[in-house]
């Protein structure tokens, strides 16, 4: 254990405190709804271009190419939540694709895909589940069957965020229909304008488009499209999924969140009384407090274990479980917080932050059950970390 | 000893269950939401028709005098049909105040109406329940009232509002009167209606009796009606859960096989039944022990306000994907329980009240 930040970075941090003054004016304000805002993408590049994004990517993939450092990463996400000023894009392409096809793909395709995505400038959907496909992943049936070089998909996909506005997919579909469930499976990325693709947007609780089901008649894509090739798919997902797990349970994220919350009870007020004076909601909100820097000082042990080709174990398997529940019992505290303030919704006059949490409340309940819900996270848990013997299959009738 | 609903009270609970599931299947809920309309008026009617604005009418002034457990099994009902009508102030609420500290006249004048569904009435009292938001605030004078009211209930097209000043004296309020402005507020739950009032020097008759008294009674009727309501949308909501799980499969076989499946909706029964019971005690409390009704109510309301959130939120993981979407219309039911939870007060108000009302702590 080492936590001294030495003279050097000191010095790193008196230099990313720099760069925030000078240009926290270009930090955007707006975000864009599904796809980056124009002021997003500008302070996207500004942010790689200085280091401040997509820090440990090779420069030759357009990432700054720094070494891993915990330290460093761990200055750049105290000052920038400390300034308020946004970090780098998070989306399933920069957090999910990337980091896969580093690990995976061809050099070509890692050349032409990573820069523009890191850049927010390609926008990627993930095409895993379909109606009969959701926690039993492996079972998907949308197809894929050889055509000279090319496949030709037929299928269906369901649940996927952001189909509508994207301009890629990352897509599991079913190659070899005769090996068993998770060896017929292959990982194919294409461009979403590619004819046969239809996207219907489905509304969700929140009340907006969130996601979309996506039809496939007769898609045809080169198989040069492939990653890590035929039959791969289900091996490939899981290194998708393990990244979208460690992004949906992102830290840093509630710690953002959780300071969100500080401000606004600092501000709100009952009968004159400022809410960070009730000592039963500020004692829920330290509860939460102890668990957001659990979590934040675990993400830390799991960068060193990693950057030492450790296995942490059960340690990285608890991420997305509980990091999604930390969320969602921010945005309840919010909710409760604010009273009836809390319940207002679409253009009502009052709303607080935009109704932002209110927002929140219901879409990280959403992310409780996207990319594995809590229960298969569970299954996980005690299966592979504790190594509990898996729940009998189900008699045949 | 007998702890349980009567024939008469099943019988009846039976019947607007019956008219509901016609006159409100989810089909209806979905338009009206989208209409944003908040007193649907084939819904209305078909209540009206069975009598249930004058529920808790005196017979005198053309109601049917059934006790507040009575109109506790009719919310719960609207609740588990996430009914898109007037109840909580206009059935419940401003007659409680009537009845409880209207003088004659006040009651002739209001009663007869409200109990024929002809008129309907709001409350604006939430200040005084969940406490003031910066920006409310109601003054009294001279007969005339000035000020916001942040959250009032059902105060649109109602022709009476009972109003709260910030010293807890209720007054009676015209819907129409002049300096009297509304602005309806969007909430999650688009099947009730929540306003903030602005009154500019408008004209208010002060309630005649012990006002203290018939606010104190109000807010526990709303508190235990509220808890009704999180009640009937929590049972709709594990009833639903148990269905999809019986039906839907994955790794090829139905997910209610699954004992983490079975489990969440074993525990969403084990925490939401006991408050039936409980609310049941605080609504005969209300009728017949009223030095308990307030701590009961309070109680009933924080407790159904934590079971309902939980079921809310375990009934949605039950439904997987589908559950996030708007396609089985879950999220009614999920927004009902939210709204619930927030009127009159949220959980841990509710109990530093009941401690207070036990002594157990300093108000
Ligand atoms: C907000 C959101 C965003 C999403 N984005 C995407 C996306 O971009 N791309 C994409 O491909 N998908 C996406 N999804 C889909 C998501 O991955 C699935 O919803 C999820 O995997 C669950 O599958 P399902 O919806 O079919 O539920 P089901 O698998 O039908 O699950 C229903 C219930 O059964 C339980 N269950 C199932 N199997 C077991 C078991 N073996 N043991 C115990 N319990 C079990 C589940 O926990 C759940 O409670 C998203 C979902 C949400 C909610």
């Amino acid at each position: 254990m080492d936590l001294s930040y030495g003279p050097q970075y000191e010095a790193f941090r008196a230099q990313v405190r720099h760069f925030i003054e000078t240009h926290k004016d270009q930090a955007p304000r707006r975000f864009g709804v599904s796809r980056p805002a124009p002021e997003v993408l500008a302070w996207q590049r500004l942010l790689i271009d200085n280091g401040y994004a997509a820090r440990t990517i090779p420069k030759e993939y357009g990432g700054f190419g720094a070494e891993p450092d915990i330290l460093e990463s761990r200055i750049i996400a105290e000052e920038f939540t400390k300034a308020g000023v946004p970090t780098g894009l998070a989306n399933q392409g920069i957090s999910m694709f990337v980091p896969t096809l580093l690990e995976l793909g061809t050099p070509e395709q890692k050349a032409k895909w990573i820069k523009p995505t890191l850049r927010g400038e390609i926008v990627w959907c993930q095409g895993y589940s379909e109606p009969g496909s959701g926690s039993d992943l492996a079972s998907l049936q949308t197809h894929a069957v050889e055509d000279g070089d090319d496949f030709i998909i037929n299928g269906q996909k369901i649940w996927t965020s952001t189909a509508h506005a994207a301009d890629m997919m990352f897509c599991l579909v079913r190659t070899e229909p005769d090996k068993p469930k998770h060896e017929g499976i292959s990982y194919l990325i294409f461009s979403m304008s590619t004819p046969g693709i239809e996207v219907r947007p489905l509304t969700t609780m929140t009340g907006h488009a969130e996601f979309n089901e996506v039809f496939f008649t007769d898609v045809r894509v080169p198989q040069s499209q492939i990653v890590a090739g035929r039959g791969q798919g289900w091996y490939v997902a899981n290194a998708t999924l393990k990244h979208e797990r460690g992004m949906l349970g992102d830290p840093n994220q509630a710690g953002t969140r959780f300071k969100e919350i500080v401000d606004l009870m600092s501000r709100e007020t009952v009968d004159g009384t400022r809410l960070i004076d009730n000592p039963v909601m500020r004692d829920r909100l330290m509860a939460l407090q102890a668990r957001v820097l659990a979590m934040q000082f675990h993400g830390l042990r799991l960068l060193t274990a990693a950057q030492k080709g450790e296995d942490p174990g059960i340690a990285r398997l608890i991420v997305k479980l509980q990091g999604c529940e930390i969320n969602h019992q921010l945005a309840a505290l919010a909710i409760d917080v604010l009273g009836e303030l809390g319940v207002l919704y679409g253009e009502s006059p009052h709303l607080r932050a935009g109704g932002v949490w209110q927002h929140r409340y219901m879409f990280d309940l959403g992310l409780i059950i996207g990319g594995g819900t809590a229960q298969i996270q569970k299954n996980i848990i005690s299966e592979r970390g504790l190594g509990m013997p898996r729940e009998p299959k189900a008699a045949k009738a | 000893m007998e702890f349980g609903l009567s024939q008469d009270q099943k019988l009846m609970q039976e019947s607007v269950r019956r008219t509901l599931e016609r006159v409100a299947p989810l089909e209806r809920i979905r338009r009206a939401a989208g209409a944003r309309e908040t007193v649907a008026a084939d819904i209305w009617e078909a209540l009206v028709g069975l009598g249930l604005p004058g529920l808790i009418v005196p017979e005198e002034f053309g109601g049917s005098a059934l006790g507040l457990l009575d109109a506790a099994l009719m919310a719960e009902m609207l609740g588990r049909h996430v009914a898109p009508v007037p109840f909580l102030a206009t059935i419940v609420m401003a007659p409680a105040a009537l009845i409880e500290a209207g003088s004659d006249s006040q009651k002739e004048t209001w009663l007869p109406k409200l109990a024929s569904g002809e008129i309907r009435a709001g409350v604006a009292v939430s200040e005084r329940a969940s406490g003031a938001r910066e920006g409310a605030r109601i003054t009294a004078s001279g007969g005339r009232l000035n000020g916001s009211a942040m959250f009032a209930f059902e105060a649109q097209g109602a022709d009476l509002i009972i109003v709260a000043d910030e010293k807890g004296a209720l007054h009676l309020v015209a819907g129409k009167a002049a300096g009297l402005t509304l602005t309806p507020l969007e909430t999650i739950d688009l099947t009730r209606d929540l306003s903030e009032l602005h009154f500019d020097n408008v004209e208010a008759e002060p309630l005649a009796g012990d006002s203290g008294r018939a606010l104190s009674r109000m807010i526990a009727a709303g508190r235990i009606i509220l808890a009704a309501d999180t009640l009937g949308a929590g049972d709709m909501m594990i009833e639903k859960a148990v269905d999809y799980a019986r039906e839907r499969k994955q790794f090829g076989r139905v997910i209610g096989s699954f004992q983490a499946v079975k489990h969440l909706c074993a525990e969403m029964a084990a925490e939401l039944e006991p408050g039936r019971a409980l609310i049941w005690y605080a609504a005969h409390a209300f009728d017949t022990l009223p030095d308990d009704a307030s701590l009961m109510a309070a109680h009933a309301k924080a407790h159904l306000s934590e079971a309902g959130r939980f079921v809310a939120r375990t009934s949605t993981e039950v439904h997987g994907g589908m559950g996030f979407t708007d396609l089985l219309g879950l999220h009614y039911w999920f927004k009902r329980i939210g709204l619930d939870r927030q009127l009159l007060g949220g959980p841990e108000r509710l109990r530093h009240e009941a401690a207070v009302a036990q002594g157990l702590a300093a108000a």
